[in-house]
Parts: structure tokens; C-alpha cells; sequence
């Protein structure tokens, strides 16, 4: 690999910017491949370009035949991320097993009592409301949403933002009832069946988890799950 | 925290060391890591990453030592078919294509 392929990947990921390398398995010759560009000397033309640019944006690895050998591009995509709305005790374990998984992790909590707790040290902060948070954070196809505060002023606008969003997951902290008494709520706020159905409720996998760290296991298998396409 | 090979291969060449990437590139059956997964070498045949559960990572870095003299690429590849398949073969029955390169 040369010194400035090298260089430009590295520059790219240190900027989250969405980037891949394409290399000719045959003669080692490399090409940077951005959204809409692409820099280095292994030649592609416009469909193999095209292709790669399509990788990178399906966020998947893999290798095509040319004329000139096989090509491999890898695909280089900022981490996932997840953001939890309450910087409650399941919080903490949640964070920290999120971010063992890949994800890049934000707390949002406008209670700053909580969200300036000792536990949350390392990790990015917001004590903003949840819909301006979101407002910033814009959730996109790469991010998963999950709320544990209990507390309808605080979870009812996170959720909202979220269904307006495209968050591949979406999780809400709190029991059968709490939840259908939820979707009743935002149904009346104007989503329909459709979209409260995005909503995993009561959040994280059945295993019967009791403890925090428990509950934020089965909360971790369940994105995994949805984000793998196993569900 | 999830550790990034890249970064790391970069940082070891800032350092002036010499340094081989080795990347999963293709994968049949149930081979123990997923394309895309990284091995960085250094010269002096200390290494981060995993391209295999263990099984082949031996070979690899034997092969990355000869790329970092070298300077020459080269694709490997590793299965149950593979005439090596007793030294150096996948315990799960997998096969997998691993590329290795200098970075210069």
C-alpha cells in the first residue's frame, strides 16, 4: 500500500467520512473510493466505479472480476451508532457493551443530575432535550435509538424523532401495559400501526434478564439481530 | 473497545517500523472471521488482528514477513482442500482468501 493511499483512507476515517479501498488482487494497485469520488492510480472504469461507490453505500465488503484480475473493496464506514435516551442505571452497562459491539455511543438526558453522573465518563454526553439532541445527532439508516427513561415527557419526544427518522432500530425501556399506554399516546400524536411497529417494545430479547447488565445483553442481541437481517 | 488494525498498522509505520497488512477478502462455509477482517505484521514478527479463530494466522505472518522484504503482494488462500490443509488447515472446514501487502 502506498504511503498516500494510506494517508487519504486514514484522513477519511479519522473525518467519518463513508470511504472504501479498492484493490487489484492481482496487481496490488489501489484506489480510494469515495461517495462521488475517488483518488489513486488502479483504473476502474465508470461501471466499476460505480459498483464500488454502490458497496460503499450498502456498507458491504466484497470482490468483483475485471479484465485486469479480481478487485476487492473494502469498505470503511464510520461505526454504527447508538443513542440512549436516559442516563438511568441500565444505562451504564448498555453503554459500555454498545461500544464493545462497535457502536459509537451518545447519552442524552436533560436531567443533569443524571446525565452528569460519574458513570458516563468517556462516554459523549447531551443534555439537551431528546428532540433537539436528535435534531443534532440526525439518526440515520446506521443508527440505532433506544429509550429507558420511563418518563413519557422525556421518551415521547426521543420517539417521536425517532420514527421520523430512518434509525434501523428503535427500542423503548418498560413493561406490556407501560408500553401499549406508549403507542396509545403517540397514536394519538398521528403515527399510524405502520410506524409504531418499528418500535421494539417492550425493548431487548425475551431471555428473561433481571440485572442491568442483563437487560442491556438482550437490548445488545436485539440490535445486533434487526442490524444483521435476522429478524 | 473494539480494536482497529489499521490504525494501528498506520501508527507502527509512522513509528519507522516495517509493517504487513493481511486482509480476508473472500470466504466459503463457515470460515471463523468475516471478509474485510485484518492482520497487521511488523518486522520483527509482533502482530494485532486475527484473519482466522488462530488456525492460520501462522502462515500469514510468515508470509507477511516475506512481503515486508520483499515488497511483493500476494493472495493466499486457506481451506480444508488446500495440500497444507494438515499444517495449517481450518479446523472448522471453512476456506478463506487472504491478501497480503507491504505498506510502503
Amino acid at each position: 500500500m502506498k504511503p498516500e493511499i494510506l494517508e487519504a483512507l486514514q484522513k477519511a476515517r479519522a473525518a467519518k467520512r463513508p470511504v472504501a479501498l479498492a484493490t487489484n488482487l492481482k496487481s496490488g494497485q489501489q484506489k480510494v473510493i469515495f461517495e462521488t469520488e475517488s483518488e489513486g492510480p488502479l483504473c476502474l472504469d465508470v461501471d466499476m466505479l460505480a459498483g464500488a461507490a454502490d458497496m460503499l453505500k450498502r456498507d458491504e465488503s466484497g470482490t468483483f472480476q475485471t479484465g485486469a484480475g479480481p478487485v476487492f473493496v473494502q469498505v470503511f464506514n464510520p461505526p454504527p451508532r447508538l443513542v440512549i435516551v436516559g442516563a438511568v442505571h441500565i444505562a451504564e452497562p448498555l453503554a459500555r457493551m454498545a461500544t464493545l459491539a462497535g457502536y459509537g455511543t451518545t447519552l442524552v438526558d436533560p436531567r443533569r443530575a443524571f446525565a452528569a453522573s460519574q458513570k458516563f465518563d468517556g462516554f459523549e454526553v447531551s443534555t439537551d432535550w431528546p428532540d433537539e439532541a436528535l435534531a443534532v445527532l440526525k439518526p440515520d439508516t446506521r443508527t440505532a435509538v433506544v429509550t429507558l427513561t420511563h418518563d413519557p415527557k422525556i421518551d415521547d419526544p426521543a420517539l417521536e424523532a425517532a420514527l421520523k427518522s430512518q434509525a434501523f432500530y428503535i427500542g423503548a425501556l418498560g413493561s406490556r401495559k407501560t408500553h401499549a399506554a406508549r403507542l396509545a399516546r403517540l397514536k394519538e400524536r398521528g403515527f399510524d400501526d405502520t410506524a409504531l411497529a418499528r418500535i421494539h417494545g417492550p425493548v431487548g430479547l425475551a431471555i428473561g434478564a433481571l440485572s442491568p447488565a442483563e437487560i442491556a445483553v438482550s437490548i445488545v442481541a436485539e440490535i445486533t439481530k434487526v442490524r444483521r437481517g435476522e429478524d | 473497545m473494539s480494536e482497529d488494525v489499521l490504525d494501528q498498522a498506520a501508527a507502527w509505520r509512522k513509528e519507522g517500523r516495517k509493517v504487513a497488512l493481511a486482509t480476508v477478502v473472500t470466504t466459503w462455509g463457515s470460515s471463523p472471521r468475516p471478509v474485510g477482517s485484518q492482520l497487521a505484521v511488523d518486522g520483527e514478527g509482533k502482530f494485532l488482528g486475527s484473519v482466522s479463530g488462530g488456525c492460520i494466522e501462522g502462515a500469514v505472518i510468515k508470509e507477511a514477513l516475506d512481503a515486508i522484504g520483499t515488497g511483493r503482494p500476494r493472495l493466499l488462500d486457506f481451506g480444508v482442500t488446500n495440500e497444507q490443509a494438515w499444517e495449517v488447515g481450518l479446523a472448522c472446514g471453512g476456506k478463506v482468501q487472504v491478501y497480503v501487502e507491504r505498506l510502503d
